[in-house]
């Protein structure tokens, strides 16, 4: 049954894209593409010819199959409330964490491999972006393992006490908090700006100056992943206890809908930081998990 | 009996290494590591299986009878050490050949590598405080023989006898230490200290640990004590710098975790201490790290980050038994050890590939290095893999030990105990930060080191002029390509174990289980935990390469009927690009270094732009070490400052030498004298 979870995120971030997209364009009054161009895009990169630079070497052309098989792994440690993901035991989301970064660390060598400042210039700061985003995402899971007593994805969604109004408030904290986290982690709008046209103020889109078809493609299509993977994180926040199928996926849909519908209402209406200010709000995120673990400990009557 | 066999080994082979030819040194080295490491590992491999070996030596009138005890720590760690041993003096073979001709240099060094190896043994095995600190200190002196090979040279001695002193002082807070229980128990026996401190009161107890805790951090590198490492590593011969950071730095830990087993003390009190301060060297550590532009100096400051992480793990382990928390202990200590094992394989792979990398381009300077996988593919994804390994990612073995970290952290937490929760809060937090650090820093290593163009020009291939001036003979020892299968079988010896723990760790945890039952007594955690999670990592690690492997693959196949084209990397719209334009390793940790300024002692010396035709100028940046600046530099400049006074002392006239000589006796022949003078005069006045 673990095969569904990974069916729904593949299927969610299909969509995903093209919802962001509407919403943006709707948004600024602009006709726009349709609902499936970014997937249109990526299925005419997959069968488009490479253009490699001279600089290259073997590390490049590996470097986006790596990142994707990482998202893919990672996908498939994503339970669906109390059903496990594909993969599953205790402790998984430090495997979850760790894989994810093993998928960075490629890009980056990947984008320092072309000898170009440009990109460069975005591994450093997606280096530096990740490595100041990671305390958020482990203090995060360790104010769900404080709550639930469990060490897994599966064990701590599956027993998130529902019903009791409290459980809700640190579940909907905890989905700002994994909000802000994609935003980051996928280089979106108030951190990166993935529209710009000028080199020296992107993160993501700089790193990838140099790949072209099959291998762009791939770095989209993990980007999209990515989002209906925290869009999935965020959905089991708030799933029904039991398994029953009629509840939790409305309720799975919905959430990845109004996620995506939020980061298009947030591209629209946010400029983005400038660079040096980028360190201090993601550090926040950090800040906000560790309030979140005060609340736990609060709630559990530990303190006071 | 062994004893006698490895003594009278490394005895023989001293005189033989003498005696034949110097091509042939390096293998004659080579066969006594081996003989050694086999007949010790025997012992290892027999005390991890539960058969601990114990024997009594005579040692003469003055040391009494020694206690010879392996158990199940000393032989994991005498596993390890003759690992990297192994591969170390395998790999010297190759490196050394590059100082041809120092017949006399080479002796020493290769007999100093045997002795080094049987006093680490030594140090493992000996329980008897006087024999202990004997090996302890042939072991820091054959050390220092071992880094100062490039004795020619300014900054070899200078690392060396930094490394020498500091070294010397850790032997002096031990032998208080031994002192201290010599002249309670009257015992050199180490089972001394198990029963004199289980009878003094828990403060003093752990004020004798602290003692140990000090002699040993010097010799494993925690912060503060950590400033010899960043200059004795970078000036070493690569393979001493790799067997350095990957086993010699460990006798440290191997002692604190002995000194744990025998010293019964306050664990809560010994946890905390280790957590703090396991966590300030981890995060101090990394952050030196990111900053070094010399590759061996940073990765020596990253072996101080690494010690920061197992010392996490014994911190994590003494509280967890503290608080009866089988679980949080048995995490805890296998941690500590595996971390111990796998940092030796991946430091001391890190710095053989560093070798290379130097013995190719002649330079450690990050920022004048540069797209070498094209010059070096093998010493590169090496150093990649090792890369890898050394951030914790999946599926290497450095991730197995820092999972092992996290799976007690997290139960820490989730076990709901106050001061657990908030001791586990706060070591995720760090263990977190470190790693994303240490993400930034290796990307930074590997991407300025071999990806790219060239920097510079590299010395590989000659001129028609200068290999003319070479002689054939001189030119075969310029190190053109990776250096042929005998410097790489080493290194791939040092990666297998990485890989295979990273795939397989569930079959490295049964090997821990005695070393770690020493610390946890009878306390189990639940059995099942450890092996079912490991066997899942096994299997979602394979699933990861798998689909890796398959997604290339399709890869391939798709797009090999392509037309690819090749072209200039993107310049925007600018198409003669030069190496000069390319990221630097200073730009690439620039943002990062802004926002640790505090922490960093940045040297800089900048030229100004002046005048209407300015001249070329120059802009320097050296990293300092605010701490060691701090508890090294300035407690110097007081101690040089008040021995200055006495300088006239020494005014270099041998009058005034014999002057000072003849008045000591002088006064040394008074004293007698005086005292019974007084002593009459004190005896007057009481008959008045």
């Amino acid at each position: 049954m673990g095969i569904l979870n990974f069916i729904l995120i593949v299927t969610a971030s299909l969509f995903f894209p093209g919802i962001i997209i509407r919403t943006k364009s709707l948004l600024s009054g602009r006709k726009g593409p349709g609902l499936f161009q970014p997937l249109k895009d990526i299925r005419r990169l997959l069968r488009k010819a490479s253009v490699y630079s001279r600089t290259t070497s073997f590390i490049f052309q590996m470097a986006p199959t790596v990142y994707f098989s990482s998202v893919v792994i990672a996908i498939a440690m994503i339970p669906f409330g109390r059903q496990a993901g594909l993969i599953s035991f205790k402790g998984d989301f430090v495997f979850f964490a760790y894989v994810l970064s093993l998928g960075k660390f490629w890009s980056i060598i990947g984008a320092l491999d072309t000898g170009s400042s440009f990109e460069g210039m975005g591994a450093s700061r997606e280096a530096l972006y990740s490595l100041l985003a990671e305390p958020a995402f482990f203090i995060l899971m360790g104010s769900f393992a404080l709550l639930t007593g469990h060490t897994s994805f599966q064990e701590i969604f599956g027993s998130l006490h529902f019903g009791s109004s409290v459980s809700y408030a640190v579940g909907l904290l905890a989905a700002f908090v994994i909000t802000l986290l994609t935003l980051v982690e996928n280089s979106r709008m108030p951190v990166d700006d993935p529209r710009t046209h000028l080199e020296l103020t992107m993160i993501h889109e700089v790193m990838i100056l140099d790949n072209s078809g099959f291998d762009l493609g791939l770095i989209l299509q993990a980007g999209n992943l990515k989002f209906a993977m925290y869009g999935a994180l965020i959905a089991n926040f708030f799933l029904t206890p039991g398994s029953e199928l009629y509840y939790s996926l409305p309720i799975f849909i919905v959430t990845q809908v109004v996620f995506a519908i939020v980061i298009g209402i947030v591209e629209s209406f946010m400029a983005r930081f400038r660079m040096n200010h980028n360190p201090q709000y993601i550090f926040t995120l950090t800040s906000m998990s560790l309030l979140i673990f005060l609340g736990v400990l609060l709630m559990l009557g530990k303190i006071v | 009996m062994i004893w006698s066999i490895i003594i009278a080994v490394v005895l023989i082979f001293s005189f033989l290494l003498a005696g034949v030819k110097e091509e042939n040194k390096g293998w004659i080295a080579l066969v006594a590591v081996l003989l050694n490491a086999g007949l010790s590992s025997w012992i290892g491999v027999r005390a991890l299986g539960g058969h601990g070996w114990e024997q009594s030596v005579y040692g003469g009138p003055v040391f009494g009878e020694i206690a010879l005890r392996v158990d199940a720590l000393s032989g994991w760690f005498i596993l390890l050490t003759n690992f990297t041993l192994v591969t170390g003096v395998a790999y010297g073979i190759c490196y050394m050949r590059a100082y041809k001709g120092r017949t006399a240099a080479l002796t020493l060094h290769y007999v100093s590598y045997i002795w080094n190896q049987a006093a680490m043994i030594g140090v493992l095995c000996v329980q008897h405080a006087l024999a202990f600190l004997c090996v302890w200190e042939i072991m820091t002196i054959t050390a220092f023989l071992l880094v100062i090979f490039e004795h020619g040279k300014i900054g070899v001695l200078k690392g060396g006898i930094n490394y020498l002193i500091q070294a010397h002082v850790s032997i002096l807070v031990l032998t208080l230490a031994f002192i201290w229980i010599n002249a309670h128990t009257g015992s050199y026996d180490f089972r001394a200290i198990a029963g004199y401190s289980a009878r003094i009161r828990p403060a003093l107890s752990f004020l004798l640990f602290l003692f140990f805790f000090a002699g040993f951090a010097i010799k494993a590198g925690f912060v503060p004590f950590h400033t010899w490492l960043p200059y004795a590593h970078p000036v070493a011969p690569a393979h001493i710098s790799g067997i350095m950071s990957g086993v010699l730095i460990k006798m440290g830990i191997f002692g604190m975790l002995r000194m744990l087993l025998l010293i019964k003390t306050d664990l809560v009190l010994v946890g905390y201490m280790l957590l703090v301060v396991s966590v300030a060297s981890a995060l101090y550590g990394v952050l030196l790290a990111i900053v070094q532009h010399n590759v061996k100096k940073l990765l020596a400051y990253h072996s101080i980050e690494n010690i920061g992480i197992i010392g996490m793990g014994m911190g994590l382990g003494c509280l967890g038994l503290a608080w009866h928390n089988a679980f949080l202990a048995f995490a805890g200590f296998a941690g500590a050890l595996l971390h111990t094992l796998n940092h030796s394989l991946f430091k001391s792979l890190l710095f053989y590939t560093a070798g290379t990398v130097y013995q190719y381009a002649h330079t450690m300077d990050i920022e004048r290095l540069g797209g070498l996988i094209k010059k070096l593919p093998q010493t590169g994804a090496l150093f990649l893999l090792a890369s890898m390994a050394i951030c914790g990612l999946v599926p290497f073995n450095g991730f197995i030990s820092e999972f092992l970290l996290y799976s007690g952290l997290f139960r820490g937490i989730a076990s709901g105990r106050l001061s657990a929760v908030a001791a586990c809060v706060f070591v995720v937090f760090g263990l977190a930060l470190v790693g994303g650090l240490a993400m930034l820093c290796f990307t930074k290593a590997f991407g300025i080191i071999f990806l790219g163009t060239a920097r510079h020009r590299y010395p590989g291939r000659l001129r028609e002029k200068e290999s003319l001036r070479l002689t054939r003979e001189k030119e075969s020892l310029r190190l053109t390509r990776e250096g042929g299968p005998l410097r790489l079988i080493p290194q791939y010896v040092a990666a297998l174990p990485i890989v295979f723990i990273g795939l397989f760790p569930q079959l490295i945890i049964p090997v821990l289980a005695p070393v770690v039952g020493l610390f946890t007594g009878g306390a189990q955690p639940d059995q099942t935990f450890f092996p079912a999670a490991m066997r899942s990592v096994s299997l979602s690690a394979m699933a990861f390469v798998f689909i890796c492997l398959v997604l290339f693959l399709v890869r391939q196949r798709l797009t090999t009927g392509r037309e690819n084209a090749s072209s200039p990397t993107w310049g925007c719209g600018y198409v003669a690009p030069t190496h000069r334009m390319q990221y630097t390793a200073n730009s690439y940790v620039r943002s990062c270094r802004k926002l640790i300024r505090p922490l960093l002692q940045m040297n800089k010396s900048e030229g100004e732009i002046s005048g209407v035709f300015p001249p070329p100028i120059r802009s320097v940046t050296h990293p300092y070490d605010k701490l060691e600046a701090l508890v090294i530099d300035r407690p110097l400049r007081a101690l040089r400052g008040l021995l200055g006074r006495f300088k006239f002392l020494q005014n270099g006239s041998e009058q005034y030498y014999i002057l000072y000589g003849v008045s000591f006796i002088v006064i040394a022949m008074l004293l007698p004298i005086l005292a019974d003078a007084a002593w009459h005069v004190i005896n007057l006045f009481k008959q008045l």
